[in-house]
Formats: C-alpha cells, structure tokens, sequence
C-alpha cells in the first residue's frame, strides 16, 4: 500500500472516484434511452479535438470538450433527419471523427507518445488542472441529476408521455447532450477514449439484472463502478498494470460475476 | 348521419353545460409527399366518449399527437379546453395512455416509479413530492387494482395489468380528459373485457371526457353506436354524448381520486 503515499496516485484516486459517480449516473440514462453507442462515438470525436489541442498548443481536454459538444449536436440534428434510422448519425459522425483525429495525428508527427495516453488512457499523469476540471464536472452533472431527477426519469422511460405532461423534452435532451458531452472529456484522460464507453454502459448493464426500481439502478450503477474503480487503480498501482484496461477489465468480472449469480439463484 | 340531426344534436349539445374540452378547426397534415389529414373538423365535447378507428396509415395517432402538442398541423387550429394547444399550459388536467409497447420490458423500475411520474409535469419543476402526492399515487393505484403489484418491476407485470398501470399514472392527477392510444393492444380477450368495463365505469360515474384510439370495433360498436358521428378521409370518430346518460346532472358525479376509488371498490369484474 505504499503507493498511497504519492501524489501522483492520490490524484489519480480523487480523480477516479468523481468520474465514478458521473459517468456511470449518466450512462445508466444513456443505456435506457438506447443511446448507449453515443458515449464511444463522442470520445472518438473529442480525440479529434485532443489532438488539435496540442496542434495549437491549447488544453487539450478543453479542445476535446468543445468537439465533444459540436458532436452531440450534430448527433441529434442527423437523428431527427434519419429518425427511424438514427443509429446511422452515430456511425456517420464517429468515423468522422476518427478520420479527423487520424488526419492530426499525421500533421503533428511529433506529439505521437502523448496522445495515446489520451486513447487508452494515463489516470497517473492527472495534474490538478484535469482535477479542477473534473470536479467542475462532477458538480454540474450530479446537481443537475438532483434537480431534475424526476424529469430525467420520465423522459427516459416515456419521451411522449414527458412531453404530453408539458416538460420541455427538447430542453432537457440538449442538457443530457451537453453533459455526456462534459463527462467523456472529464473522463477521457482516466480510462482513455477507446475504453470511455465502459464506464458508461457496464454499470447500467450491471443493473439492468439486479436493480427493482430506478432508484436502487442509481445506487448500483455508481457502486459498481467506485468497486471497479477503486480496486482497478490499487490493482494496477500494485501490480503495475495498465489502469484504465484494469477498471474495464473488472467491470466486465463484476457483470459476468452478477449474471452468474442470478443464474445460480434463479434455479 | 344527416346534416339535420347532426344540426339538432350539436344545437341541444350548445345550449348545456356542455362546453368543448378538444376543438379541431380546418386541420390538414400531410408527411413530406402523403397527405394524411385534410379539412377536419371536430369537437369533442365535456364528458364525450370519443372513440377514433381508422386502419393504418388513415392519421390515428397523427391526429392524436397533434391533439396533445407533439405534432403540429401544418394548417387550421386545434384548442384544448378553449385555449390554442400552442400556448396550453395546464397540461396537468389531460391524462395520456400510451400503448401497450412504448417501454421496454426490462427497464429497471417499480409499477409505483411508473405511477409517480404521471405528476412530473411543468407544474412539479423543481418541486420536491410531498405526501399528499404519494398519496395519490397509492389512490391511483388502489383505484386500478394494482395496489399489491406496487413494488414489482413495471416489466414483471401481465399486460392488462401494465395497461391498469398506465391507466394510473394518467388517473394520478385527476384528469378532466383521458386520451388512451390503444390501451388493448397485445392483451387477450378476458382481460380487454375487464378493461373496457372498467374505462365505461369511470365515464359513467366519473367526470371524464375520453378520447380513445382503438381497433377494437365490437367495442366501440357496442358502447357508443353502430354509425360513425363523422368521417374524415379514412378517420371514423364513434361519439357518445352524455346527454344521453345523465342531461347534465353532474351532482352524483365523481370528482375526485379517491370517489374514483371508492366507486370502483364497488365495480364488479366482468367474469368471475
């Protein structure tokens, strides 16, 4: 347990336990609303603005918000133009958004070995900007699923009914955008982009076979990725593993581990 | 029907205190190329059961969606309870039945999460629930008879009871009109039977005005009339006035939640 005593590994750890409360809230509303492919579709696309970040020599997660963003608008416009077909807009804008990110990487030869920290993730190298940033998310996301948690929950088991009832749907849709948008950025240097959409889907997978009511859903998703979280990075940091491929790996153990169980039970 | 008692009947309609809860003026809509609605008018009067058949494709749930905000008609007006629908507000007093397979199965919440939500409106923005709404949802959910099914998995549930659900969350604010998109489908006979009973109690004894899609012609023949009122493209509307049952008479009617409750504690099922 030495490796608490750096402070490489405690902001790592800070940083760790606050995306293990947005990521996972957000994603269990992503899952059920069958719009779970967005979260990797916007990471690949926030690579796209990482990699022009360091192009221009601006902050890079900033670079990757603001594309993140730019996507998840865009995502919503090609929903409405394919409509029945809307999973099309998520293919359509993520090669686009690798093919752009794969075009930088070309331009700027020379910052090869940091952006693939960005891609798979380099929770150790956190510096206190990323945990400002972070936390800021943190705070936006969790009082905005306070406040509006009943809303969130209507719209997302009955969009129809949310809307006959006279909440503003659209208003809300873009908010649920703007913070998947916010949560993959923050979440991007932890796990890195290629793995970001575990931490949003494998928790709400993992309820989805406990959970009876929404509000346990809520407390499983972010115990389920804490334990993940928590153990992967005291996993990784004693047995100097690979941090982000460890918190998904564990995540996937706990899924398989609860259908198992419920397997095991059921009979 | 002729124009004539048509006449007569929406001239004996305009002297009572019947007033026009939905009024639908030279509405046309069409998607993209396919005209589907074109010139209709109708009104739905306080305390009419309005049945709309149509096959697929006529504008059923065009129409309906059109009624409740989620569509806009490209031309003519539709009013609510005398207000444009584009400016209503007080979207507490309509209650929404979806069908049967709006929501996934497995989605991860109680019959009493599902009930709850049929108050989530403009009006609890940023309001917390208090007692008096958890109350209302176990009188909702005692009124359908799914009181002991309050803590299952919404997905768990038989189809009628999921539809007797839905009926709750639309029953939780004690609407003055039910739109039900049809509430039967993918349920078997037996159980429709149960429903429909219940739905012409709660007309009878209660004071509401139905709106109500169905394919179920046997049922719309039988309650409200062999002959549509009126017929627009391929849309039949099979109307039943409440002059008919109780010339206006509301003293003996229920108002509230729990006089709902109450008065189908006394309803006995169709069968058994």
């Amino acid at each position: 347990m030495d490796i608490l005593a750096f402070d490489f590994f405690k902001r790592a750890l800070a940083g760790g336990v606050l995306i293990g409360v947005t990521a996972p809230l957000l994603g269990l509303f992503l899952v059920l609303r069958r719009l779970a492919m967005i979260g990797d579709t916007l990471a690949h696309v926030a690579i796209a603005g990482v990699a022009l970040g360091f192009l221009l020599g601006v902050y890079p997660i900033g670079m990757g918000l603001v594309f993140a963003l730019i996507a998840s608008f865009a995502i919503e416009k090609l929903r409405r133009t394919y409509k029945t077909y809307a999973e099309l807009s998520i293919a359509i804008i993520m090669s686009g958004g690798v093919a752009v990110a794969s075009m930088l990487f070309t331009i700027g030869v020379g910052f090869n070995v940091s952006i693939t920290s960005y891609l798979f993730g380099s929770i150790y190298t956190l510096g206190n900007d990323d945990l400002i940033v972070i936390s800021i998310v943190t705070v936006l996301v969790l009082a905005a699923v306070i406040i509006y948690y009943k809303e969130l929950f209507l719209i997302t088991f009955d969009e129809d009914a949310a809307a006959v009832n006279g909440l503003p749907v659209r208003y809300f849709n873009i908010m649920i955008s703007v913070m998947t948008a916010l949560v993959i950025s923050a979440s991007i240097k932890l796990v890195g982009a290629l793995l970001v959409s575990a931490l949003l889907t494998i928790p709400a997978a993992c309820s989805l076979i406990i959970a009876r009511s929404f509000k346990q859903s809520i407390v499983i998703v972010v115990l389920i990725a804490e334990l993940a979280i928590i153990g992967g990075l005291m996993m990784a940091g004693i047995w100097n593993l690979a941090p982000g491929a460890t918190i998904v790996l564990l995540l996937i153990a706990v899924l398989i581990l609860l259908m198992l169980l419920k397997r095991g039970l059921r009979i | 029907m002729d124009t004539q008692s048509a006449a007569v009947k929406e001239l004996s309609n305009g002297l009572s205190c019947h007033q026009d809860i939905i009024s639908i003026r030279d509405v046309s809509f069409a998607y993209e190329q396919k005209q589907v609605i074109t010139d209709l008018n109708f009104s739905v009067k306080e305390r009419d059961f309005v049945g709309l058949i149509g096959s697929n494709g006529a504008g059923k749930t065009t129409l309906l969606k059109m009624i409740v905000g989620l569509l806009k008609p490209e031309r003519g007006s539709i009013s609510l309870f005398n207000q444009p629908s584009a400016s209503f507000k007080q979207w507490e007093r309509i209650g929404y039945v979806p069908q049967k397979n709006a929501f996934n199965p497995l989605f991860p919440t109680t019959v009493r999460e599902v009930v709850m939500s049929g108050l989530y409106g403009r009006k609890h923005l940023l309001r917390r629930l208090s007692k008096a709404d958890k109350l209302k949802a176990e009188d909702a959910m005692h009124a359908m008879r799914i009181e002991d099914l309050a803590g299952k998995r919404i997905g768990q549930l038989s189809g009628g009871q999921q539809q007797r659900a839905f009926l709750a969350r639309a029953m939780i604010n004690n609407p003055s009109l039910l739109i039900l998109d049809e509430p039967t489908v993918g349920i078997d006979a037996e159980t429709q039977e149960n429903f429909f009973h219940m739905i012409k109690h709660m007309h009878k004894h209660h004071n509401i005005t139905f709106l109500m899609v169905s394919h179920d012609m046997e049922m719309i023949r039988s309650y409200l009339g062999e002959e549509p009122l009126e017929e627009n493209g391929k849309l039949k509307f099979y109307v039943k006035h409440t002059h008919e049952l109780d010339n206006c008479k509301e003293s003996d009617l229920a108002h509230s939640l729990r006089d709902l409750r109450n008065s189908i504690d006394d309803l006995q099922p169709v069968s058994g």
